[in-house]
């Protein structure tokens, strides 16, 4: 098993390696580092890094050149919180493994449960919004659907790395609080927090000291949770106000690192979050009031977060729909959210919040080199990706869908449909 | 004088329309029968709306243009229109204009926010034929989503039964104006729609319980055999009319059947959700069989796959931009279905929402089919893609004489957009209903609110 896996990380590390060098000529290249994009400036792709930003970049002999024309550059779009690679079919069961059922009992809780295990870097889904520019996702233990509070672990993948596609650094607890969750609380949201209480008390205590008490963990749960109340990051969706504050204390206490999830109605406690330092995953078209729990939802609740400081990104495009979160972008902006924080929600931002600042979500030498050529305004609907590398690697743009629109494209085909592939 | 003939014809075809609807007994025209529309128009000045740039509906686009609209209609599109002295000016220079949207799939109301149990009343999932049900009897007026939609430009809408039955129920077309009740909603004119539905959803939610229909094949079965009984019942009550006998006793109502002798009579419209390209053409085969017009398939995720056959026959198709994957029967689609439905002579495509966030920004949904298709090589322009979110859905619902293009006669049902609506970054500054200003972006007294949020949220300062 050992064997095998230095095998094909040796195979991975000599692809990039091999990967031909691209410079991308003439780009107006938006950062997501600084406010201002940087005019007719060259970007030199090379070992899976960038390797160069700046004027007049001199191609090694064997580079690919791209004539970027002033057009936008900009990093690879994360999708928000996603199932690409977990999810084919949303309503074939088979097809979907972003969560588990495996709990027997009210309150029991799987911690352990790592959704990442289940990643298809083959999928057609990911392919298709992988061409969108789209080069790194979150995936999600679906908490709803897992018959507990805590749905368990999920990470930040790249599309573009094979099988090994975790971001390093970015695991994370997924939990549900609220309205959402109380099927799983006695159906009171009261309740949840004294799950959670208990959980933590369970997980930090010594085995034989809980025999006689009604568990809520595995041994193997136990472990794990006790390794997120030390150093890990809780992903909580929460949408009320009221919530959000209970659970701002409760992170408190426990000194628990916290990313909101949702947050429909976050603008209203922006400054707590904001002195708190937790950032907000929000979908900025979630302005209906879905639930009594979201009755103060509304459309620049991105506006209002990042004006009192909160850090954003943006979910809501789903799973196959991923490619939506430009969009999604650019209705925040329509409703007054700054353009290049917008941007930034989408790349920089969540690379910060997932704890891969280092190296993620923008366009600076030593970073890794997923970027994206634009048609035009990358926010805008019109637009589109033409040239998308991950790592340096052009990725496909011949998808499932590509491939069915060609076949159906010509009126009337000399031959048939099915022999044009 | 010119007005007058347009309008006046307008007055005679509802007429004539009421009047055969009086010895069919279908009911299936909003201002005839029960539950009649009671829609009245707000009344509003006279508004000329000066140097914009009009994309009209028809398929042109008019550069620094002018359109008048008074006494709920539109008066007169130029440059340089004269007008009296009291119509009140309204400068849209760097502004375009639009036919009021028109969303031809929404549950709202019928599905409305908050999404609580007890207001869950869109689907009647008892049975797989429920023609008998109208979806009016469901719509809440105080959905939030109704005030959404028109700051979103919405002006028109189909409100259907979900997609469990293959029979739903009838749709009904509505006013998105604010309203007690939803009679005050109901577009005058307008003819009832019939929700049917193709595919995995009846098979799911019936063969899950291990009754008909659990397959497609029991789908088909299932349409038929209603139709079988719908056209016995029409013929029943067609020989009753032709008879004189005054003594001759009159045949039994029977809701169900009156709903589909409505679609045989060709007074109710088709609305079929149906996905699959094979399904579609399953489906107009049967319409053959039992000699009715399927109006507009919905979803439609296929439709790309036999735009030809649909465009030959007549009948639209309502899609997402970008939705797919879902499940198996939305697993091929591709962003460039609308504009391949659109392509063919006769295509008719239209973009629809089946969303309450997605009808809020119907424009840009078309704006990102227009860009696939134009990426694709078919050269759509903003004054084509407009059709699909007005025109189209306009003519689909049986309202097109009356609304959908900006044409001297027509309703003054009109969007004055802060922006070129194709794009993310484009907002309705003002949206007329009948002439009437019923959303303005700027002023909070044009910005209605529903009964449920009153009160509801404090000041945004606390």
């Amino acid at each position: 098993m050992r064997y095998f896996l230095i095998i094909s990380l040796a195979t991975m590390l000599a692809a990039s390696a091999l990967a031909q060098p691209v410079l991308i000529r003439g780009a107006t290249v938006h950062t997501a580092l600084e406010r201002q994009p940087l005019q007719n400036t060259d970007v030199l792709l090379n070992n899976g890094k960038i390797a160069a930003v700046g004027e007049s970049l001199r191609a090694p002999d064997n580079a690919r050149i791209i004539e970027a024309g002033g057009r936008a550059l900009t990093p690879g779009l994360f999708a928000g919180i996603t199932g690409l690679g977990i999810e084919e079919v949303s309503l074939e069961e088979d097809t979907v493994d972003n969560s588990v059922a495996l709990t027997n009992e009210l309150g029991m809780m799987r911690p352990e449960f790592d959704v990442t295990l289940a990643f298809n870097p083959l999928s057609a889904v990911l392919d298709a919004n992988r061409a969108e520019g789209i080069t790194w996702t979150l995936l999600g233990a679906n908490v709803v659907q897992s018959g507990g509070l805590i749905g368990g672990q999920g990470a930040a993948v790249s599309l573009g790395h094979g099988f090994s596609p975790v971001l390093e650094g970015s695991r994370s607890l997924f939990v549900n609080l609220g309205a959402d969750a109380a099927q799983f609380s006695g159906t009171s949201r009261a309740a949840q927090y004294m799950l959670i209480e208990q959980a933590i008390r369970e997980a930090g205590s010594a085995p034989r000291n809980i025999e006689f008490e009604r568990r809520m963990l595995t041994l193997t749960g136990r472990g794990i949770l006790a390794r997120y109340l030390k150093d890990g990051r809780w992903i909580v969706d929460v949408d009320r106000a009221s919530d959000i504050l209970q659970l701002l204390r409760l992170a408190d206490k426990h000194d628990l690192q916290l990313v909101i999830l949702g947050g429909s109605e976050a603008w209203r406690v922006a400054t707590q979050l904001s002195e708190a330092k937790v950032p907000v995953i929000l979908n900025a078209l979630d302005n209906l009031p879905g639930s009594f729990d979201q009755l103060g939802a509304r459309l620049d609740n991105a506006a209002l977060l990042s004006e009192a400081g909160v850090r954003i990104a943006f979910t809501g495009g789903g799973t196959h729909n991923a490619r939506k979160i430009r969009q999604i972008a650019g209705n925040a902006v329509a409703h007054g959210l700054d353009w290049y924080i917008a941007l930034r929600a989408i790349t920089r931002s969540p690379a910060i919040m997932l704890g891969l600042a280092d190296n993620t979500g923008g366009i600076r030498a030593g970073f890794r080199a997923d970027v994206v050529l634009w048609s035009g305004d990358p926010l805008e609907v019109t637009s589109y990706a033409e040239n998308v590398w991950i790592a340096g690697r052009p990725v496909n743009m011949d998808t499932r869908q590509q491939q069915l629109l060609e076949r159906y494209l010509p009126e009337n085909p000399d031959t048939p449909r099915h022999y044009i592939k | 004088m010119m007005r007058c003939q347009r309008i006046c014809r307008l007055l005679l075809g509802t007429a004539l329309l009421t009047l055969s609807l009086t010895t069919s007994q279908t009911w299936a025209q909003s201002d005839a029968g029960p539950f009649a529309s009671t829609y009245t128009p707000l009344q509003g000045p006279a508004v000329v709306i000066r140097n914009a740039r009009i994309l009209t509906g028809t398929g042109e686009q008019m550069d620094n243009a002018d359109i008048l609209l008074r006494d709920g209609r539109i008066i007169e599109l130029g440059t340089g229109l004269e007008v009296d002295a009291d119509v009140i000016e309204i400068d849209a220079r760097e502004r375009w204009v639009t036919p009021g949207i028109i969303d031809i799939h929404s549950h709202l109301g019928v599905y409305p926010s908050p999404g609580t149990v007890s207001h869950a009343d869109g689907n009647e999932i008892t049975s797989p034929s429920t023609p008998e049900v109208w979806a009016e009897h469901s719509v809440w007026p105080q959905d939030p989503g109704f005030e959404a939609a028109r700051a979103g430009g919405i002006t028109s809408m189909l409100a259907l039964p979900g997609s469990a039955n293959l029979f739903g129920g009838r749709a009904v077309a509505l006013k998105n104006v604010p309203a007690t009740t939803y009679q005050g909603m109901k577009f005058p004119g307008a003819p009832h729609g019939l929700k049917m539905a193709c595919g995995e959803n009846p098979k799911r939610v019936y063969g899950g319980k291990s009754t008909a229909p659990m397959t497609r094949m029991g789908n088909v079965a299932g349409y038929r055999a209603q139709w079988i009984k719908a056209a016995a019942y029409k013929d029943k009550w067609d020989k009753y009319h032709a008879q004189d006998d005054q003594d001759a006793e009159q045949p039994q109502r029977d809701l169900a059947m009156e709903t589909l002798a409505g679609v045989l009579n060709g007074d109710i419209l088709i609305h079929m959700h149906c996905y699959r390209a094979d399904e579609m053409a399953t489906i107009l085969d049967l319409a053959k069989e039992f000699d009715y017009q399927v109006t507009a398939f919905h979803h439609a995720v296929e439709a790309y796959k036999i735009a030809g056959l649909l465009a030959e026959q007549g009948v639209c198709a309502a899609m997402w931009a970008d939705w797919w994957g879902f499940k198996m029967e939305a697993y091929d689609g591709i962003q460039e279905n609308i504009a391949l439905v659109d392509r063919p002579d006769g295509g008719c495509a239209i973009v629809h929402s089946d969303s309450a966030e997605g009808i809020q920004r119907l424009n840009q949904e078309a704006a990102k089919a227009m860009a696939r298709g134009n990426r694709a090589g078919l050269d759509i322009t903003p004054a084509e893609a407009i059709k699909w979110i007005t025109a189209n859905p306009a003519e689909a619902m049986g309202i097109g004489a009356q609304t959908g293009t900006l044409e001297a006669g027509k309703m003054a049902d009109v969007v004055v957009w802060n922006g070129n609506p194709f794009s993310v970054y484009a907002l309705a500054d003002q949206v007329y209903v009948d002439g009437a200003l019923v959303y303005d972006r700027s002023d909070a007294a044009h910005q209605a609110i529903s009964d449920f949020m009153l009160g509801q949220q404090p000041a945004a300062g606390e």
